[in-house]
């Protein structure tokens, strides 16, 4: 393998290659036309989830099962769970940007298998219409996104066989994808960069591709044998056949807790990115965050069973996965507090970008701290099953993750098209989601420890007053959407020009023109040694100052840019 | 650090962790705890809610405070300060989650105790009728245990099997022979559940009594808990089960001991004559 591809040496390629907006559209290898075509796809699927949630939020408005028929509500709770996970959020905090940005901040022209990056994503789209399809063949799958036996094989065998084969399509994209970025990461680095000069992002990646690929073969073994008792008649999970249900608990949660790792370290890599640039500060300890996320991937790994404490699991168990969980606790709140000593002391442009991070911080703690009250057995025996479970991983995974990926859309929006998003709407659209979000998921935690399980159609009429109000939360999400499209799209055709860096970031994907060219750029890549290096000459004319095109450095940049 | 801005933190640290505690105590976002066990989860749920007050209010007031004392003012140019790292802070921030999770992991793991989760299944009532081989088979909930150490005779105890399927739980008592859709107990009684499924998971839930175990088919597990206030609570199905989930839902009522009786008596008679 070549350790750096020389810019004349994929040429061919490159004139395979459509141009213009068509290129979107084709099997292209530009690691940059991949990340967008992920963010798109799976934006669109991300609406696609929002529509499925509105309706179970609409079923929801009333305490009786009006809405829709009772096994629909359940098919598009399963849809609505399967999508957001597998179709929106690992494939956009890991494929989109991470083929956006990997390369880049490796100093490589491209990702280290560029065929298998296209294959990985064109798998997505197919999977993701095969399992919508499914709706419409004969219902889709009714079990969760958990698909626990035996109610997996005993609901309608199509729909079950069908989301079985969209996930093991998705995780196998989700595989390649991984085996690409640990490749590109740690074989395609530009001569004389170090790993401990990557930036925070690429750390990030590597720790979640080593889940992903260490994971989800077992998430894919455990649907196949799934598989099999469904059309064979195979007993591994049915237990009238003689099989064993916590095993199939087991071995999904192997795959499934780490999963949400998947889905929120690369979130954390993205907040690292951001905040620096926009406080004009290093990144607060970089050495400690890269341990932390490192003893993330490491502790990820054994703390499953918190998912089954009341599945009947010997106490030995029980209390060895209490204090797994607990102690991730310790490296996910060093990174936080990392986060808040990099804003301290900075002069924090107060934009879309910077306030969606600090919402993702903000709504992230109050998910960690319900995380680590769900991981004492005790307090898990009352919540688990209810809507305190929801409320959890909602602060998690959107209150988290999406806040994430929205922030950074405003933040690489301008290196994506060139142009500059109206920040206005986007802090419109901000309120609106954090508003919105938390009024939706805050009261869940009352419900569920007042007695309203989860996955239901109907509920006690006591709680009527607090769904309402979940749902006109839910209804505030959906309308900040409109503002974020139109600001998007229009801002593609009549945003300000931005030039190359509208940061004046450090880090490698803004020394070069917005959008890059092909091969990323014209001459050699850059090597920055310090891609935080913020603030390291307080009495000189600052970055901020003068916006800079790659060519003009100024005096500080030269510094960091050491060819 | 100037005197009075070390006064201000130390002043905001102090408010910060009496008014989190003072949340802890007096927010109140549990139903009625009727049963030992309860008693026992709200202790640990009100020093949890104190911490994670704490900790939440803390961060979100730093965040907050970051925003507005250090955002960029109109005009203003340059960057912020090139700290890039402080060991004593970060040995600081690495010791505070380490105390909070060991300080809540020992509390809650002696809770769990005192609910009877270390005890082993032997001391379970069932297991007086049954052989040792299945013994080894059956799975306990939490507070299998609990009639251990909350009560010295075992004897004491109230077998009832509980039979759960798809949309419905069913409570056999073997004295007496009674079938019943709806649980019957005496207050401040223990209670021992043995509990199978018919045909997929499903879990008796009843939030006033802060226990959950799931029912699974081909693995029968055991609940024991002593309820300790009369009223009627609802039994929740906590594990989605199929269309009727939602629905799947009974009534215990714990009474005390002479209507309990009463119950009983009136239909033990009609149950025995009947089969
Ligand atoms: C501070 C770290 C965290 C802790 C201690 C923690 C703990 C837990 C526990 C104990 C449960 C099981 C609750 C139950 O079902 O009774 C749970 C559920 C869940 N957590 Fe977390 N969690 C943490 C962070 C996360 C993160 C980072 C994510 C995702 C990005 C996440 C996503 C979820 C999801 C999706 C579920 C529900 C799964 C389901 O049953 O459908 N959690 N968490
Ligand atoms: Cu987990
Ligand atoms: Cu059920």
């Amino acid at each position: 393998m070549t350790i750096s591809i020389p810019p004349s040496s994929s040429d061919q390629s490159k004139k395979l290659q459509p141009e213009g907006w068509l290129r979107y559209f084709s099997f292209s290898l530009d690691h940059k036309v991949i990340g967008i075509q992920y963010l798109v796809c799976g934006f669109i699927f991300y609406l696609i989830g929002g529509a499925l949630a509105s309706a179970i939020r609409i079923e929801l408005v009333s305490p009786i099962s009006d809405f829709m028929p009772r096994d629909v509500y359940n098919q598009v709770l399963t849809l609505h769970g399967t999508i957001m996970i597998f179709l929106w959020i690992v494939p956009v905090v890991n494929g989109a940007f991470g083929n956006y940005l990997i390369p880049f901040y490796v100093g490589a022209r491209d990702m280290a298998f560029p065929r298998l990056n296209a294959v990985a994503f064109w798998m997505i789209p197919p999977a993701g219409l095969l399992l919508i399809s499914s709706y419409f063949i004969n219902g889709a799958a009714q079990s969760g996104w958990t698909a626990y036996p035996p109610l997996s094989i005993t609901t309608p065998a199509a729909g079950q066989l069908i989301w079985i084969l969209s996930v093991l399509l998705l995780g196998g994209s989700s595989i390649f994808g991984g085996i690409n970025f640990i490749a590109t990461i740690l074989k395609l680095r530009r001569p004389g960069l170090r790993l401990m000069q990557l930036p925070m992002y690429c750390w990030a990646i590597l720790g979640t591709s080593i889940l992903v690929v260490l994971s989800t073969p077992v998430l894919a073994g455990t649907l196949v044998l799934l598989s099999f008792d469904i059309v064979a008649h195979t007993g591994f999970f049915n237990p009238t056949l003689g099989g064993n249900v916590v095993v199939y608990q087991h071995l999904f949660w192997f795959y499934s807790h780490p999963a949400v790792y998947i889905m929120v370290l690369p979130a954390f890599g993205l907040v690292s990115e951001i905040l620096p640039v926009h406080s004009r500060k290093p990144l607060f300890g970089y050495t400690t965050m890269v341990y932390s996320i490192m003893a993330i991937v490491v502790l990820g790994f054994l703390v499953w069973a918190h998912h089954m404490f009341t599945s009947g699991t010997p106490p030995w168990m029980r209390l060895f996965f209490t204090i797994a969980t607990s102690f991730i606790a310790v490296p996910t709140g060093i990174k936080f507090f990392n986060w808040v000593a990099t804003l301290w002391g900075g002069k924090i442009s107060i934009n879309s970008a910077v306030l969606f991070s600090c919402g993702f911080i903000v709504n992230f703690v109050l998910g960690g701290i319900t995380g680590v009250a769900l991981a004492q057995v005790p307090f898990d025996v009352h919540a688990h099953d209810t809507y305190f479970v929801v409320a959890h991983f909602h602060y998690i995974v959107y209150g988290g993750s999406v806040f994430v990926i929205f922030s950074s859309i405003y933040h690489w929006y301008p290196k994506f098209t060139g142009r500059m998003l109206n920040d206005s709407i986007g802090k419109l659209h901000f309120a609106l989601t954090f508003i919105g979000f938390n009024l939706c998921f805050a009261p869940q935690h009352w419900l569920g420890l007042n007695g309203m399980p989860r996955r239901v159609a109907e509920y006690d009429p006591q709680f009527i007053f607090f769904n309402q109000i979940s749902s006109v939360g839910a209804l505030i999400m959906a309308i900040s959407t409109l503002p974020f499209l139109w600001n998007v799209i229009n801002s593609a055709f009549t945003g300000p020009l931005a030039g190359d860096n509208p940061w004046s970031a450090l880090t490698p994907e803004w020394l070069t023109s917005s959008p890059p060219p092909i091969e990323n750029w014209e001459g050699e890549a850059p090597l920055v040694s310090k891609p935080y290096g913020y603030g390291e000459n307080p009495e000189k004319p600052n970055l901020t100052s003068n916006i800079l095109s790659d060519q003009s450095n100024s005096d500080s940049e030269e510094d960091e840019v050491k060819k | 650090m100037s005197k009075s801005t070390a006064a201000l933190a130390i002043g905001s640290i102090i408010t910060l962790c009496l008014l989190g505690i003072w949340i802890g105590q007096n927010v109140n976002f549990l139903p009625v705890d009727a049963s030992t066990n309860a008693t026992v989860y709200d202790e640990l749920f009100k020093a949890l809610f104190s911490i994670g007050s704490i900790l939440f209010f803390g961060m979100v007031g730093l965040v907050v405070y970051s925003l507005v004392r250090f955002r960029r003012k109109p005009g203003e140019k340059g960057d912020g300060l090139a700290i890039e790292d402080n060991l004593p802070l970060e040995i600081l921030w690495t010791a505070i989650p380490t105390i909070v999770i060991l300080f809540v992991g020992l509390y809650s793991y002696d809770i769990y105790d005192r609910m009877g989760g270390m005890q082993s299944l032997q001391t379970s009532a069932h297991h007086d009728h049954q052989e040792m081989e299945s013994i080894q088979k059956i799975w306990g909930g939490i507070g299998s245990g609990s009639i251990d150490s909350t009560n010295k005779n075992l004897k004491d105890s109230i077998p009832i099997e509980v039979t759960a399927m798809q949309f419905a739980f069913l409570f056999h008592y073997p004295e007496g022979d009674i079938l019943s859709g709806e649980l019957h107990v005496p207050v401040d009684k223990p209670i021992s559940m043995r509990m199978e499924s018919k045909d997929v998971i499903h879990a008796f839930w009843v939030p006033e009594f802060r226990i959950k175990q799931d029912v699974i088919p081909g693995q029968p597990t055991i609940l024991n808990f002593t309820p300790t206030k009369t009223g009627k609570y609802p039994i929740i199905c906590a594990e989605l089960c199929g269309p009727y989930h939602g629905g799947m839902r009974s009534t215990v009522v714990v009474e005390n001991e002479n209507d309990y009786q009463a119950w009983h008596e009136k239909n033990s008679k009609v149950s025995v004559t009947s089969s």
